[in-house]
């Protein structure tokens, strides 16, 4: 990667100045991604000094800061325990240990990788991004997002929760891509998101508001949903498998995992 | 341009481009047991330990690492030469070009959780891939190492 | 046994640890010129111009070197013995390039930011041609990916290019067409095996200085140290006598460094501008530009009769040997000649195919060496043929597997690249490894398959067979120098790749000399300083390279004990000897070894003792394997676990037990990567698509969960202390152990590899 300067703001505004005056200024995060992803940057913006790398327990919600590292989020106590612990789950199934240690959670997300294994788990916590300039967004909502303007993420803030969780991942061996992956929460009713279809994670609203709308969850019911989930989810093929097997994989563990979240 | 980096204890010097990673950088400075093996993190080869965690150096900008301490191999040397004994009991060294970086990782797992099971050394290690030993003499003599007093 | 078949570390696992400076990259010159090449984007294309001007503008920049640099001498980039069996098909740098990786031109400079920046600026005009990217489809292609004159074979291989063809075998004992018209129960299945990458952690590297005798000396990452010499001296011109080549510590290679890679390249500048240069593959360039595993059809006929014997073997197979065909006719002929004589007492075998050139990825060595393929696809139909006769396999194969001192007629009639060698199997306790590895696995409960809620748990097995070196052919040898204070020099030409070579041949030679094995010092692989040896392949390097060592160790032992004889006055005959000290045997008279080494050093009668002996095989032992698998599939996703994998071996004498059992331990996750998780993709176009290590994923500490090996009781005379070999033989049986697992829980055989969850859910759906 060709750098032609490598900068580290000691304010927001200043990040925030430098990184609109050009389109190819650039926020690193860990790193991993941005070397292999990028070949030229002309100011490459870390923003270590912006006390960005926190992870604070309010009352009701955790507030993480876009630079704390992947592992620290996976080995904290509060994390570990929220929503029976399904993000330390689905962080920790991310690469080794070395990469989580630079890995930041701001990274993660900005990057929308269709791949990621966490944007999926975030959207069932209802977690919120908050940004520099654009202040509170869902993750769903900047999932969703087709244009995203020059902002800094901030922090993310997900509310406290317990209640069952289901995270899967299929994937050849341990360190590979998923083929396809799946979080559900059980918290005030049930959140449902598929992710690596291969396309990037989403929520299946209609299908959980189906799900919510009714008093018992017989297998019937499940039946019918998994029809709604495979309606509502778009599956497509790639080198790591084909439509016809994440359809196989989706209907599969949908119904396993509703069962163990009910 | 200059920047000073702490490698293994040692205050020093070095002579850096923005863009080079914390693996070309300490290689041109001749320390040849930081290993290159794929260049995009997934291969554990490269580890070292920054401000005593373990992380990948060839993804790593060396710039980023002004006034933190590196530890290379050398710098954990006792610990080393203990896990290669328990290695070579168990005839877990074939190449031996993962061992530098697997010794730094062990290391930070031995700070982390001294009774490691079988099953969180393998989740521990599972960045740092070998190719040579199927693996399993390698957790063993890890056990081994990680319960030697 | 002292020191062999004890355990014993390897000699320089602390040194390595340590991070002492090992391997090739790190013997770099300080200001070593870098050398990159561009790689073709096309996958069969001529080269029409090169506009270079800005790159050699530039400062640092060296030199930009094409085609037109180099004279056209043809060579082959294997390291084989020589003549070698393989095409002379590839010129240093070529007008043609044929696939994607391949090598268009080299620029040279200073450092790596200036020779990219050199690399970005030059624009090659290419004439873009059709390739042939299905090996299905190669043979009388109208594309033709060899039209140059001047490529040659060196002896009759086969080789007809015009026809895409890099070579062809054929064999047939008895008549098979004949017999399988009388058998009760015939079966035919057609096997596909995919292209494997080594994924060896050390990328290949090599670089070179002219020394003070204006010699050009040369480090590699190399596991043939010997052929890369000659096969320089004959591609650039150079007398033999001018080059060194050294290897260091090599960070794995299983077999894709047995080859030439940039050492063509940097030789040339090196000697050319006088100056150190040095290359390191990038991991894209070691996926894309060295060497894959040859993919391979196989099309498997068995014949059995109501009794249960196996009558007749029909073996007709398609290799795609890619690009180049350097270890074309060697590997296809190991498919067959170190795979159908597990089943011996056939009336009738045929074994018969083409190996095409395709615009792939060359293929090459890698462990197993074409014996995995076969074995997968014999394995397999046995077990299917076995199905059809509702026998039992295991009984199947005990009935008609290879016993001891039994022979095949196939050994004398199929080499590696040449006719072969008739043997008994002094050794092949696979009647033991078969029923130890049962017990190992608890067959007996688990055959066929267990069903639960979610989940089949089911077993599955195999047996296999390898060699030890190629008779007639390999040559190993060793020199050992007794030094002032009772301590040896070993030298050997044989090549430490990580596998213990060096460790285990110093073993041989201290239990030979009676001694600790830290008397021994060993140093192994440089042309100028060691014997001749072929190198870390075909398994020879504790039979083979053992023997040597274990033949010059008893001769210098002769000659010390001569030395003794003479300075006590007595006959040779009269003389003890413990290892570390000689005695007369009818008096009290005495000597030690340090103070006899001392005394011929230094005071009286002075003179150096040293012995170089050398060995080549007259066969080629086999060791022997039964492999048994456990694995749990989900019923519903047929993903796979796999829970167990039991290996139990005969290897002879294990030199080194823990060594032996990292060998077996290493190949079988590799195969088991072959069998299930490791896949390298190509895309439509030509361009391989699995060219990183976030794309082409090998089995991790998480993805096998208990590895079971153990060796079984056995002495091979021929070899030393008993030996046989033992570095592929570990590989060659997870993918039909997986298959007939897979086939015993759900009833499906996939007959492609990588046996896949999405395959067998396609396969059921089929049905």
């Amino acid at each position: 990667m060709e750098i032609k300067e490598f900068l580290k703001p000691k304010s927001l505004d200043e990040a925030f100045e430098v990184l609109s005056a050009s389109s190819n200024n650039r926020i690193i995060g860990g790193g991993a991604w941005i070397k292999i992803s990028l070949k030229k940057v002309d100011t490459l913006i870390s923003l270590e000094e912006l006390d960005l790398n926190y992870i604070k327990e309010e009352n009701d919600f955790y507030e993480i800061g876009s630079m704390t590292s992947l592992r620290d989020l996976e080995v904290h106590d509060g994390i570990k325990s929220l929503a029976s612990g399904i993000l330390s789950q689905a962080i920790s199934n991310i690469m080794g240990v070395t990469v989580r240690n630079i890995a930041t959670i701001g990274g993660s997300v900005m990057g929308k990788f269709a791949f990621s294994d966490l944007l999926g788990v975030l959207q069932v916590l209802d977690a919120e991004l908050v940004f520099y300039q654009m202040g509170i967004v869902s993750v769903e909502d900047f999932v969703n997002m087709t244009k995203i303007p020059k902002d800094i993420l901030l922090a993310i803030k997900i509310k406290k929760q317990t209640g069952k969780a289901y995270f899967k991942k299929i994937a050849i061996t341990h360190l590979d891509f998923s083929i396809l992956n799946m979080a559900i929460t059980n918290s005030k009713g049930l959140k449902i998101a598929v992710g690596s279809r291969p396309n990037i994670a989403i929520r299946a609203r209609r299908t959980e508001v189906f799900l919510n709308g009714k008093k018992a969850i017989t297998d019937d019911l499940i039946n019918e949903a998994i029809d709604l989930a495979m309606d509502e989810i778009k599956l497509g093929d790639n080198s790591r498998g084909s439509k016809d097997y994440r359809e196989l994989l989706m209907k599969t563990y949908l119904k396993r995992a509703i069962r163990e979240v009910i | 341009m200059k920047i000073d980096l702490i490698v293994n204890k040692q205050k020093k010097t070095f002579l850096i481009e923005p863009n080079e990673y914390l693996l070309d950088v300490l290689r041109r400075y001749d320390y040849q047991s930081v290993r290159r093996g794929c260049d995009n993190t997934s291969c554990g080869v490269c580890t070292v330990l920054l401000d005593s965690k373990p992380v990948p150096s060839c993804s790593v900008l060396a710039i980023r690492c002004e006034g933190k301490e590196i530890t290379t191999v050398e710098g954990i040397a006792e610990e080393a030469e203990k896990l290669v004994h328990y290695f070579g009991e168990l005839g877990a060294d074939q190449c031996g070009y993962c061992n530098p970086s697997m010794a730094l990782t062990v290391y930070s797992l031995k700070q982390e959780n001294r009774n490691a099971s079988v099953e969180e050394i393998k989740n521990y290690l599972v960045g740092n891939l070998c190719r040579c030993t199927g693996y399993v003499a390698q957790h063993e003599a890890i056990k081994r190492y990680l319960g030697d007093e | 046994m002292k020191v062999v078949n004890n355990k014993v570390k390897s000699i320089d696992g602390l040194g390595v640890m340590k991070g002492r400076k090992a391997f090739t990259d790190d013997f770099a010159e300080k200001d070593t010129l870098i050398v990159k090449v561009l790689r073709s984007p096309h996958p069969y294309a001529r080269i029409v111009a090169v506009d270079d001007k800005l790159a050699v503008e530039l400062e640092g920049i060296e030199m930009v070197l094409t085609h037109k640099d180099f004279k056209r001498i043809p060579f082959t980039r294997a390291g084989q013995g020589y003549p070698e069996p393989s095409p002379h098909d590839k010129f240093v740098l070529d007008e043609y390039v044929r696939y994607i990786g391949d090598e268009v031109l080299a620029v040279v400079g200073v450092n790596d930011s200036v020779v990219e920046k050199a690399l970005s600026l030059i624009k090659v005009e290419y004439e873009v041609l059709e390739p042939v990217l299905d090996f299905e489809n190669a043979k009388d292609n109208k594309v033709i990916v060899h039209p140059e004159e001047e490529i040659h074979e060196m002896f009759d291989i086969g080789f007809k290019p015009k026809r895409n063809i890099a070579a062809s075998y054929g064999m047939e004992i008895g008549n098979v067409k004949k017999t399988l018209e009388t058998c009760d129960y015939v079966v035919k299945e057609t096997f596909y095996t995919q292209a494997q990458a080594h994924v060896m952690l050390e990328p290949h590297t090599v670089n070179a200085r002219m020394d003070y005798q204006n010699r050009l000396i040369i480090y590699s990452a190399t596991q043939t140290p010997f052929h890369v010499r000659r096969i320089i001296s004959q591609g650039l011109e150079i007398p033999l006598s001018k080059i060194r080549v050294i290897k260091p510590r090599v960070g794995g290679g299983f077999g894709g460094k047995q080859a030439i890679h940039g050492e063509m390249l940097v030789a040339y500048v090196t000697y050319k501008t006088g100056k150190p240069a040095k290359m390191v593959y990038t991991r894209k360039e070691v996926f894309e530009s060295s060497y894959s595993r040859h993919p391979m059809r196989i099309e498997m006929t068995l014949g059995a009769d109501k009794f249960g014997y196996l009558k007749a073997i029909d073996c007709e197979a398609l290799s795609d040997t890619g690009a180049y065909g350097e270890h074309a006719l060697t590997v296809f002929m190991v498919t067959g000649s170190k795979v159908l004589p597990l089943y011996n007492k056939v009336d009738a075998v045929r074994f018969v195919g083409d190996i095409v050139y395709t615009n792939h990825t060359p293929a090459g060595a890698y462990r197993g060496y074409g014996a995995i393929q076969g074995n997968f696809a014999l394995e397999s139909a046995v077990d299917a043929l076995c199905k059809k006769m509702e026998m039992d396999p295991i009984e199947f194969r005990k009935l008609n597997m290879m016993k001891e001192k039994e022979t095949s007629p196939i050994f004398e009639i199929m080499g590696e690249g040449t006719a072969g060698t008739a043997m008994i199997m002094e050794t092949c306790k696979l009647d033991e490894c078969v029923d130890k590895g049962m017990e190992l696995i608890g067959w007996k409960d688990k055959y066929p398959r267990k069903e639960s809620e979610n989940k089949i748990r089911s077993v599955g097995m195999a047996i296999a067979m390898q060699g030890s070196g190629i008779p007639y052919i390999d040559m190993g040898s060793a020199t050992i120098k007794l030094n002032d204070d009772g301590f040896y020099n070993l030298m050997v030409g044989a090549t430490e790749i990580g596998q213990g070579s060096d460790t285990v041949l110093t073993q041989i030679a201290a239990e030979e000399l009676m001694c600790e094995v830290d008397k021994v010092v060993v140093y192994s692989s440089d042309t100028d300083l060691t014997p001749f040896d072929v190198g870390a392949y075909a398994s020879s390097t504790t039979y083979v390279s053992g023997n040597a060592v274990l033949k010059a160790a008893k001769d210098l032992k002769e000659r010390m004990i001569t030395e003794a004889a003479r300075i006590l006055g007595i006959e040779v005959e009269k003389v003890g000897f413990d290892g570390k000290e000689f005695w007369d045997e009818e008096s009290d008279k005495s000597i030690s070894l340090i103070d006899l080494s001392n005394q011929i050093t230094y005071s009286h009668e002075q003179k150096q003792l040293q012995v170089t002996s050398s060995y080549v095989g007259h066969k080629s032992p086999p060791p022997f394997m039964a492999g048994f698998i456990e694995i749990e599939i989900d019923k519903e996703t047929f993903e796979i676990d796999i829970l167990h994998y039991v290996s139990v071996v005969d290897c002879g004498t294990t030199i080194n037990p823990m060594l032996a059992k990292g060998q077996v331990d290493g190949a079988i996750v590799q195969g088991l990567g072959m069998a299930h998780f490791e896949d390298v993709k190509y895309a439509k176009n030509g361009r391989m698509i699995s060219n990183d290590l976030l794309n082409y994923k090998i089995p991790t500490r998480l993805d096998v969960k208990k590895l079971t090996t153990v060796f079984v009781d056995s002495y091979e005379e021929s070899g030393p202390f008993g030996a046989k070999s033992v570095g592929e033989i570990g590989i060659d049986t997870p993918p039909a152990a997986l298959a007939n697992a897979v086939y015993n829980a759900l009833g499906v055989r996939i007959t492609s590899l990588p046996i896949t969850s999405e395959k067998i859910f396609k396969e059921i759906r089929r049905n």
